[in-house]
């Protein structure tokens, strides 16, 4: 039987998703053990025991200093930042993307623009958003929307641009405006759109927002990464890497849900 | 009376002609199929109907009014596909054909009651209401096409465009449809454009059947002349062509008019 045709079972299915995940983890508890008994002070890649030991006393005990437990002060300063930057490149993105699909006038004036905006570097940015809007909270923000909003404009507007004509003249047909056209014809089946878009510019958001909180900030899941990277502190850091990557995976789980939920026709039209 | 005059229309698409010279008197309440070859400019015809093309020389006006540059009301539309609005439910695309006028596209409260309340009448009417909560996507071809021809229908427009309405449907689905479409008719009396690749459809629903072919063709440069109407049969009585009433008028003309 040929190999396109080869369909595993359900158990096969569990197997087969929870094997690289098995295999990555034995080669890391392979290599830690083999470093370890070289050197049993060796810091780079500690026992995953130690592991377990760092992430409970990371999330549980409190600073010293402070009185208040910083990975969880780090996780909603970096999610709140995240949240801001990704909710204003939507907006943004939305409104853009619905004008430049539908309205001739604005896709000649603002097509060419955004093409060209969109190959800035983000990252060479930053600096100039640090002289201007401060090292604080608005730069971070600023750099995350103005890293995806060109991507998500740009895929908005070629989604708009791609629903049926057909659909746009039947509209105008009922009697529909361009407002009407665009709120109740191309927004609705845009929105799906949307937040596939977002998913797709999490991973650029999460590298944005981690970026600029290694250069200035004094608190985050960034900065603290950058912080322990001094202390040769692997434990913390890969606490930390792990614990973004779940958030990262949950985030974009929910929001793959929240579309099936909400656009059950995006569904049925496969 | 006079509904649709087309006055010397001619439409080409940079230098290529694909209408030239087309002349066209429709009653009102009149049923005009068109067929001719694939290319002939059927569906150009339609969308200069439509508005939602303007001719490069020539006029269309409607009750003595000429199109004013984009679609509108009076004139409802139904595609071989992609008709109905995949986001909403078969009720609420009819409830759209009342809604979609509203400054933001939509009805809200006891206007969108009384509009849904509608639609199920109108749902039950043509044989839909079973389904009235599903979106189109679950729908059969026949049953997408009979919830287009609903929506256009609900929005009251004096004349009808049909682009292949029934081109994607298997033959036993499509003669329900012509019953359907008959029926609506009947009740509407309102005035009717279908393309259409079936002869034996087109002289079956039609009043007046008109051909669209080149008069002239160049063999070395078969793009170079657009069509005309070549033809325009009466279907209604036994099919005797308005061209053997004119000729006894001596009345050569590419596109000839019926006698009123």
């Amino acid at each position: 039987m040929r190999w396109i045709n080869r369909y595993p079972g359900p158990a096969g299915r569990v197997a087969l998703a929870a094997l690289p995940f098995v295999l990555v983890g034995l080669a890391y508890a392979q290599a830690s053990a083999a470093r370890l008994a070289d050197n049993p002070a060796d810091r780079i890649l500690p026992a995953p025991a130690t592991l377990a030991a760092t992430a409970w006393r990371l999330m549980t005990e409190p600073d010293r200093r402070s009185g208040s437990i910083e990975f969880w002060g780090d996780t909603v300063s970096s999610l709140s930042l995240l949240l801001a930057g990704v909710g204003i490149a939507g907006l943004i993105g939305l409104c853009l993307g619905l004008a430049i699909g539908l309205i001739p006038v604005v896709r000649a004036g603002l097509h060419g623009f955004v093409g060209v905006a969109s190959m800035i570097p983000p990252l060479a940015i930053l600096p100039i958003l640090f002289i201007t809007l401060g090292v604080g909270n608005a730069a971070k923000i600023a750099l995350i929307a103005i890293g995806i909003t060109p991507f998500l404009v740009r895929d908005l507007s070629a989604r708009t641009l791609e629903l049926p004509q057909e659909q746009i003249i039947k509209a105008q047909t009922l009697g529909a405006s361009t407002l009407a056209v665009a709120v109740a014809v191309a927004l609705p089946q845009i929105l799906p759109r949307l937040i596939a878009a977002l998913r797709l510019s999490l991973g650029p958001a999460w590298l944005f927002l981690i970026a600029a909180e290694a250069v200035a900030s004094d608190s985050g899941l960034g900065y603290r990464v950058f912080l322990v990277r001094r202390f040769l502190a692997m434990d913390v850091i890969l606490t930390y890497v792990a614990w973004i990557t779940i958030l990262a995976f949950l985030i974009d789980w929910g929001l793959a849900r929240l579309s099936r939920w909400l656009f059950p026709w995006a569904e049925a039209r496969g | 009376m006079t509904l649709v005059q087309v006055d010397g229309i001619f439409q080409s698409y940079g230098a290529r002609p694909i209408l030239e010279r087309v002349n066209l008197s429709v009653a009102e309440g009149e049923f005009i199929s068109i067929v001719g070859a694939s290319g002939c400019g059927k569906s150009t015809f339609l969308r200069l109907l439509l508005d939602q093309e303007r001719p490069t020389r020539g006029q269309i006006t409607v009750d003595g009014q000429p199109l004013k540059g984009e679609p509108d009301r009076s004139r409802g539309i139904v595609f071989q596909r992609y008709s109905v609005f995949p986001h909403l439910s078969v009720r609420d695309n009819i409830v759209a054909a009342e809604g979609l006028r509203r400054p933001l596209g939509r009805l809200f409260g006891p206007a969108r009651r009384a509009a849904r309340a509608r639609a199920e009448a109108t749902l039950d009417r043509i044989g839909l209401a079973h389904v009235a909560g599903h979106y189109p996507a679950a729908l059969s071809g026949g049953m997408q096409q009979r919830l287009a021809i609903a929506q256009a229908l609900a929005a009251q427009p004096r004349i009808l465009l049909l682009d292949e309405p029934f081109g994607a449907l298997d033959p036993g689905t499509r003669d329900q449809m012509h019953g359907f479409l008959t029926e609506l008719r009947a009740e509407t009396r309102m005035t009717v454009f279908m393309v259409t690749h079936d002869l034996r459809e087109a002289f079956k629903l039609g009043d007046r059947v008109i051909v669209f072919d080149k008069t002239r063709w160049d063999p070395h440069d078969p793009a170079a002349y657009g069509a005309t109407i070549t033809y325009d049969f009466d279907a209604k009585n036994g099919g005797i062509p308005y061209q053997l009433q004119e000729d006894q008028d001596g009345f050569p003309d590419p596109a000839p008019q019926p006698v009123a």
